[in-house]
């Protein structure tokens, strides 16, 4: 078994035109050929190396992490002496990885890492996160070395970021007890140290994921007497140090094996990262795009596993002569959670590349002048890479919901039981649409896509490309919809009040994401021979879905928002 | 400490714990087309013991030596993606055929020319099941041998402290370097390809492969670490009529099918009297002599 090599999608995508552009960014000229004995040579080497070590990871998450799934989910982490120690299968899962040398996988070459560029590592952990969506926060996690290494000093770069690969996990320590979505209101502690010459954090952080890891990310009020995000600075802590310890673990419903940890601060040593006062409005935003990624990857491998299970039950159990996938009301269930589970997937994937090239534009500028063409490339991508990120995170995230509860459904009595995988799968699903920022926050950032027109702009572009004289009838679907979607969205903007536009702002972004779902999956049929099916299943019922969403706003007076509201 | 140099002798073997219906041929033999050539299972237990090793001592080196045709290079790969520094394919029409003698004999003659410290070695291959070859070189190189190992528990660079799965429980043993130590099932599994090897190597190929490949430069340009050692019969000297057939005494008389199920037993005591007639009894039914 292999979770990459069964995996044509993740092979179709990796073949995808802007890979080469993107290898060729990334590499830089391919600088480091010569200087690392791994490193390639050309475009076709490095996408060589990345299919292969894709593979490895195929092998560790088929072999020992999705069969260690289970007893992690029954066992899960302790608190002992203040310490956190995993479940022996994720500690196993841990080792494998570490062995294999798979952490770092996007961290330059100087520091150990293997410089692979944004799709290659999403994809990895989307085949993770197939194997064990809980485990798939452990090993995401490394994302804190991205920040550093995008934001901290040369120092604290040398300092950090070589022990990734070797295997040193992060965290990154940002709610607290009365932080959640609203992270300006953190309270934990920094004050500078003259003395020692560190900074030194008290207070308690709450609901940190990997709570216990050797390095972390902690945002922390910096400025006395300050009281909004302006007065938070980000910190980079060395467990070596001391002066951290988990007072709990929480109880959770699902991703059981990854350890969510209430954490005290008692003067423990902690140096700046980037400037101060950045720390919530620049440093997290950033470090929060990538988690939405990857919660977006995380999504996405766990409907894959979701898929496969009821694909597997619904073609092993037969009722009234027959096995079940052979009733509609079965197979219905298994194309729609197909059609989005590979719709997510193909969100994942451009968003993936957009991110990928903005990224490497910012590196490369780093040692040298941008000429004014890549200069304008950067800033299109990035936008790109801003209104997809939120869309992603929303749709593959409720998607997973979705898939975890039909695929259950097709289990019907066995799936409630604890000898399939089905139900922890369910459970796992549930904390994606609410972990870093909620699906309504998600849609705070997303409309403003909807409103400057940028998701328009871009379903454009997609509207422009040829298809095939037979898949003609799905963009004359798309084309209908991308007009119905700009009517509601004039009618919204007509009214020109806030709360009118908040209150429908999803309606306008999920009409949006069907539309750039729906033409992602149909440009994918027009060079891959398995997802014409799906790009039918998905254009059609979003064609009804947006329907009545264009139903629901454009017969919704002003004054009928005081309807729903149960105030007082 | 000085450091160590390791050789593991590794065999590329038909995947026999997946067997098909094509599996074997009307004749009765091994229908190796039908079957994936993978890895030794216990060679690779065989090399994470090499490794640790490594690990241990550093500075060491860990070379894999195996026999086989052209493709059993892939043997040497693997074993350099999961950490290995290099390795010698044996290839040469005159070494096929070998029985375990033969291959003993011509895995001997290599050995002197690596000039290692230690010899790791699966304890048996799934193919034949013999478990002879290990021991067999030990004895041509005159060396001891530990069999059954499942954790090398100290190596101070001239003494080794092994421990051995029994049948019954476990021994430890201590032995002096150079030795052979053949590597039990039951020792921990071999770590994963390592992604920085696995890129630094993927393109390790023998002279052979490079010239069937066309497409790749074997001259002074390619990097050491790229060219995998490929010796042949002249290379590694010896009495050319003790390689492949012509060195292997092993003549297969006949091939069954034979389906295991357990029959009625019978319960012998320790004295010599019950030993001599269970001798007598499987010579006169031709199972031994």
């Amino acid at each position: 078994m292999n979770f990459y090599t069964d995996n044509k999608d993740l092979q179709f995508q990796l073949q995808h035109p802007l890979m080469r552009k993107i290898v060729e960014l990334k590499e830089k000229n391919f600088a480091d050929n010569g200087k690392y004995d791994y490193a390639p040579a050309d475009v076709d080497d490095a996408l060589d190396s990345y299919d292969k070590v894709l593979e490895v990871i195929g092998d560790i998450c088929a072999n020992i992490i999705a069969p260690n799934a289970e007893s992690v989910d029954h066992e899960g982490p302790q608190v002992i002496n203040g310490r956190v120690k995993y479940a022996a299968g994720t500690q196993q899962n841990h080792d494998a990885l570490t062995q294999a040398g798979l952490y770092g996988l996007s961290l330059p070459r100087e520091y150990g890492g293997l410089n692979f560029s944004m799709v290659p590592y999403v994809m990895a952990a989307e085949i993770v996160s197939r194997a064990d969506a809980g485990f798939a926060n452990i090993w995401g996690l490394q994302d804190c070395a991205e920040t550093i290494h995008e934001f901290a000093s040369k120092e604290i770069k040398e300092r950090f970021l070589p022990r990734i690969n070797k295997g040193d996990t992060c965290s990154m320590d940002l709610t607290e007890p009365d932080a959640g979505s609203d992270l300006q209101a953190v309270m934990l502690k920094a004050a500078w140290n003259e003395e020692k010459g560190v900074w030194l954090l008290n207070g308690v952080k709450r609901f940190i994921t990997n709570g216990d890891a050797q390095i972390k990310l902690v945002l922390a009020r910096s400025e006395e007497g300050s009281s909004d995000g302006r007065g938070l600075s980000y910190f980079v802590y060395d467990k070596a140090d001391g002066g951290v310890t988990v007072r709990r673990i929480e109880n959770k419903l699902g991703i059981k094996g990854s350890p969510t940890c209430e954490l005290v601060f008692r003067d423990a040593p902690a140096q700046l990262v980037g400037d101060r006062k950045l720390g919530l409005i620049k440093y997290v935003m950033s470090l929060m795009n990538g988690a939405r990624l990857g919660v977006g990857a995380q999504s996405v491998g766990l409907s894959e596993a979701a898929y496969r299970e009821a694909w597997k039950y619904a073609h092993e159990r037969a009722q009234f002569g027959k096995t079940i996938v052979h009733f509609p009301a079965v197979y219905e269930l298994l194309g729609v959670i197909k059609a989005k589970l590979q719709a997510s997937r193909a969100l994942l994937y451009e968003t993936s590349r957009f991110v990928d090239v903005y990224k490497s534009y910012n590196i490369l500028a780093e040692s040298r002048k941008l000429t004014p063409e890549e200069r304008a490339e950067q800033k299109e991508y990035q936008k790109l890479a801003d209104i997809y990120t939120p869309l992603l995170k929303l749709f593959a995230s409720e998607y997973a919901n979705q898939n975890a509860y039909d695929a259950l459904q097709i289990h019907g009595g066995s799936g409630f039981m604890k000898e399939y995988p089905v139900e922890r799968m369910y459970r796992d699903a549930r904390i994606l649409t609410i972990y870093e920022g909620t699906s309504q926050l998600q849609v705070v950032a997303a409309i403003r896509g909807v409103l400057t027109g940028a998701y328009l702009q871009k379903i454009r572009e997609y509207e422009a490309l040829p298809v095939k004289a037979e898949h003609e009838h799905l963009r004359k679907l798309l084309i209908a919809m991308t007009g119905q979607y700009e009517q509601a969205v004039q009618f919204v903007k007509e009214k020109n009040d806030n709360e009118y536009t908040d209150f429908h702002a999803r309606r306008l972004v999920e009409m949006a994401g069907h539309i750039v779902m729906g033409y992602l999956l149909l440009l994918d049929s027009q060079t891959g021979d398995d997802y014409i099916q799906s790009a039918a299943i998905y254009i059609t019922r979003g064609q009804a879905a947006n329907a009545e969403r264009y139903t629901f706003i454009t017969n919704f007076a002003l004054d009928h928002l005081s309807a729903y509201s149960v105030e007082g | 400490m000085k450091p160590l140099k390791i050789v593991v002798l590794a065999k590329q073997v038909p995947d026999t714990r997946n067997v098909g219906k094509n599996a074997m041929k009307e004749d009765g033999t091994v229908n190796r087309a039908a079957l994936p050539a993978i890895f030794n299972p216990e060679d690779l237990h065989a090399l994470e013991q090499a490794l640790r090793l490594k690990d241990r001592i550093p500075g060491s080196a860990v070379h894999l030596l195996t026999m086989g045709p052209g493709r059993a290079a892939d043997i040497i790969r693997e074993g350099l993606f999961r950490g290995a520094d290099g390795g010698v394919l044996l290839t040469d029409r005159k070494f096929a055929g070998a029985d375990t003698l033969a291959t003993s004999y011509a895995l001997a003659q290599a050995v002197r020319k690596m000039n290692p410290d230690i010899i790791l070695a699966g304890r048996q291959a799934i193919d034949g099941d013999t478990a002879q070859v290990g021991p067999q070189v030990a004895e041509k190189l005159h060396w001891p041998q530990v069999t059954y190992a499942e954790e090398i528990i100290s190596c101070d660079g001239r003494k080794v402290q092994v421990k051995r799965r029994l049948e019954r429980g476990v021994e430890t043993v201590a032995a002096l370097l150079p030795l052979v130590i053949t590597v039990h099932g039951s020792a921990p599994a071999c770590r994963p390809r390592h992604a920085k090897q696995l890129m630094k190597y993927k393109r390790a190929k023998t002279l052979s492969e490079f010239q069937e490949s066309g497409n790749d430069a074997y001259d002074s340009r390619l990097p050491d670490h790229l060219r995998i050692t490929e010796w042949s019969v002249a290379d590694v000297g010896g009495d050319e009529s003790q390689f492949g057939l012509a060195g292997s005494p092993t003549k297969v008389k006949k091939i069954e099918n034979i389906v295991f199920q357990s029959k009625e037993s019978k319960r012998l005591t320790a004295s010599d009297a019950d030993m001599d007639a269970l001798i007598k009894e499987l010579m006169a039914n031709h199972t031994i002599g």
